[in-house]
């Protein structure tokens, strides 16, 4: 078996990076879809806008799992983007290890968080 | 001809390994440099600062009653922060929307067209959206902060 490891390793049409490289850009097409859909529908609440109305937008089925759909996108796109800040300003493996690994605890923990106050409503 | 080739040339400063505390603040930053620098840093700020957009997406929705916890953080203030610091830290977060959702698309736009991939729309782009979010993000503070 040949080696693939250490000096030998593959660096090229493995697919290193190319998946999180274009996921980093369909997540981002998505939330900037939501951006523009949530905006549409709070500039179409007339008068003040209340409780009633922002909430209002949040309460269809459909709304709760494209949101559902975008924190999750959300939590993607970040985690692509804080390795990438990692990556290159923090050069100890420990410290990036350690800073990596609560990225991950952090957006997780952001997520559940979030999906739990859109879908007890 | 000769004299041109060989005349002193002005001593320009070199730049290797730059040190962030003496180089940095000398460091001239082209307009799409600067766009790329503050698309990290308004991300990052944006991860830092997710649990209280969360929080701020909570009691806007729960209930009527926490919708007007919600508001009271801009009014009266939160926990030991007054009301202007939620409304400063909001701006601050509104920028960091604004900027990295049009470098964002920015970066889209060149990933599509090869004609985009130029120095001088680089420069033009880079200045479109350092124009574009600024003066959003001003138009949105003058109302988070009531001046119309």
């Amino acid at each position: 078996m040949t080696i693939n490891y250490g000096s030998k390793r593959t660096v090229v049409g493995a697919h290193y990076g190319l998946r999180d490289w274009l996921a980093q850009r369909v997540t981002a097409a998505l939330m900037a879809l939501f951006t523009v859909l949530v905006l549409a529908q709070v500039l179409l609440i007339r008068g003040p806008i209340g409780y009633e109305s922002w909430a209002g937008i949040f309460a269809a089925q459909w709304m709760k799992v494209f949101t559902f759909t975008i924190i999750i996108a959300l939590a993607y796109h970040v985690w692509v983007g804080m390795r990438d800040i990692w990556m290159d300003y923090i050069k100890p493996v420990w410290l990036r290890l350690s800073l990596q690994v609560f990225t991950l605890v952090w957006l997780v923990a952001c997520a559940g968080w979030a999906v739990q106050v859109l879908w007890r409503l | 001809m000769t004299d041109l080739v060989n005349a002193p040339r002005p001593v320009r400063p070199e730049f290797r390994n730059i040190n962030a505390f003496t180089d940095l603040p000398s460091y001239r930053l082209p307009a799409a440099g600067w766009v790329s620098i503050l698309h990290r840093i308004s991300g990052a700020l944006m991860f830092i600062l997710l649990p209280f957009i969360i929080w701020l997406f909570d009691k806007s929705l729960s209930s009527e009653i926490s919708f007007a916890k919600f508001t009271a953080a801009f009014n009266v203030g939160l926990w030991v922060f007054p009301g202007a610091f939620i409304k400063l830290v909001v701006l601050a977060l509104i920028w960091a929307y604004l900027h990295h959702l049009i470098a964002g698309l920015r970066h889209l736009w060149m990933d599509i067209s090869h004609a985009a991939v130029s120095k001088e729309f680089g420069k033009s782009s880079a200045i479109v959206t350092l124009v574009l979010s600024l003066s959003l993000a001003a138009i949105l503070g003058a109302k988070l902060f009531g001046l119309y």
